[in-house]
């Protein structure tokens, strides 16, 4: 029997030190047994990777920044649909959530392109800024934090806070700091980069292990996996990680998942304490760069997440493998310039 | 001592905690000694078994034998230390 072809855009396509999950995503879809995909990639830079990687990404449209709102991303994806017809988008940066969110039922209606994404609330609520009072409504242990916009702010609450801290930008990027320099420092580094407001929050220490989940939006864990990080970068990243069974980990997701009926694709960054006490330190509303471990375990989440944006009843997984490993490795691709130039100036290839 | 049950050796010594991800190499000895514990060999059955099999006096073996159960202590490896 001959398999259904969907037409799925995927953003995230940077496969660099500090990943995006595209590629990743992509591998998972290419997998499918269920679906051929067809694969959009959809980029915001001409140097991101994916979309040069033609054996993955069938192609890509440069779309314009976050930060030029939903009026213009929804412009330009009708300009996209028009020539590719598309099914199904996997939107995953975080920084362009919200527009995709915002636009979700309108890509339905106007274009029939399905999306599953978390809510507007559930998307909001998870926020960095907004992470200690989710822990507090949902019986989790979550460091101490403080959000700030000023340098005042940032030295009244040394105070507070002893050192080392961690500054956190509102999207990505993140510090330790040991001192008042260190911190004046990520403070205007991280500002420069992803705006404000900046997020203080306290350091545990202890083994960074996460989850990647997946929720139907009822309440339903359709699947999650828990790593460990074995071999992290100097921003923090996992450059290899092995699958991990522990229990505490999979019920704190279910509990989350039941409990804020999540829609769509998480990550659940967690430390581990020597008390075995678990501190959640972020939830990403997408699939991580290391979704792809997953599949590796017998979860594939992004064809189980294809297939509820299609409207289609998705069974759980109870089980996955224990002890396997990622190891990310980086990889010079020759590229010639007609393809660079074609994306600069044509905004797609 | 009891080693947790969902730790994992193979004949290669390689030994791996699912729980946490962590793994480590034993020496055949480390391995044999992890074995017997497992089998629930009291210390002087397996001092027995060591010091028939290997050249090595009680005492030398007593104090390896606790520096190592330290050792599967302080990596997690253990349930419980008498």
């Amino acid at each position: 029997m001959s398999k259904p072809k969907l037409h799925i855009a995927v953003t995230g396509l940077n496969a660099i030190d500090s990943p995006g999950p595209g590629i990743a995503v992509i591998r998972a879809l290419k997998e499918s047994l269920l679906f051929d995909a067809r694969i959009i990639g959809l980029c915001y830079e001409s140097l991101e990777p994916g979309i040069y990687m033609h054996e993955l990404v069938d192609r890509t449209y440069k779309l314009p920044p976050p930060a030029a709102g939903k009026d213009a991303l929804l412009k330009r994806l009708e300009q996209i649909h028009s020539e590719e017809r598309i099914d199904v988008i996997i939107p995953n940066f975080d920084a362009e959530l919200f527009s995709f969110i915002q636009l979700a039922d309108q890509l339905k209606t106007a274009m029939n392109i399905h999306t599953f994404l978390p809510t507007t609330e559930q998307f909001e609520a998870r926020h960095k800024v907004n992470l200690a009072d989710y822990g507090k409504k949902h019986g989790i242990l979550v460091p101490e934090s403080k959000v700030i916009f000023t340098l005042h702010e940032l030295y009244q609450a040394q105070d507070v806070f002893n050192y080392p801290f961690v500054v956190k930008g509102k999207f990505y990027d993140a510090s330790i700091v040991y001192n008042r320099e260190q911190a004046t420092a990520a403070f205007h580094k991280i500002s420069a980069k992803w705006g404000l407001p900046i997020i203080l929050q306290e350091f545990i220490s202890g083994e960074e292990v996460n989850v990647t989940a997946i929720g139907d939006g009822k309440g339903n864990t359709i699947g999650a996996v828990p790593m460990k990080k074995q071999y992290i970068t100097d921003k923090g990243k996992a450059w290899a990680g092995i699958s991990i069974d522990d229990n505490k980990l999979l019920d704190m997701t279910h509990t989350l998942i039941q409990s804020t009926k999540w829609r769509g694709g998480m990550e659940l960054e967690i430390v581990k304490t020597e008390e075995d006490e678990y501190y959640l330190l972020e939830i990403n509303p997408r699939f991580p760069a290391w979704v792809y471990l997953a599949v590796g375990c017998g979860q594939n989440h992004p064809e189980a997440l294809v297939r509820l944006a299609m409207g289609e009843e998705v069974e759980t997984w109870s089980a996955y493998a224990i002890g396997k490993l990622f190891i990310r490795y980086s990889y010079d691709m020759i590229v010639n310039l007609d393809e660079f130039e074609k994306i600069c100036t044509l905004g797609k290839l | 001592m009891k080693i947790k049950k969902n730790i994992a050796l193979s004949d290669t010594g390689f030994v791996f905690d699912p729980s946490t991800g962590n793994s480590f190499s034993a020496n055949p000895i480390g391995m044999e000694i992890i074995r017997q514990i497992r089998e629930g060999k009291t210390q002087e059955q397996i001092a027995e078994h060591i010091l028939k099999t290997y050249q090595t006096d009680a005492g030398t073996f007593e104090k390896d034998y606790h520096d190592f159960l330290n050792m599967l202590n302080r990596f997690r490896l253990t349930e419980n230390i008498q």
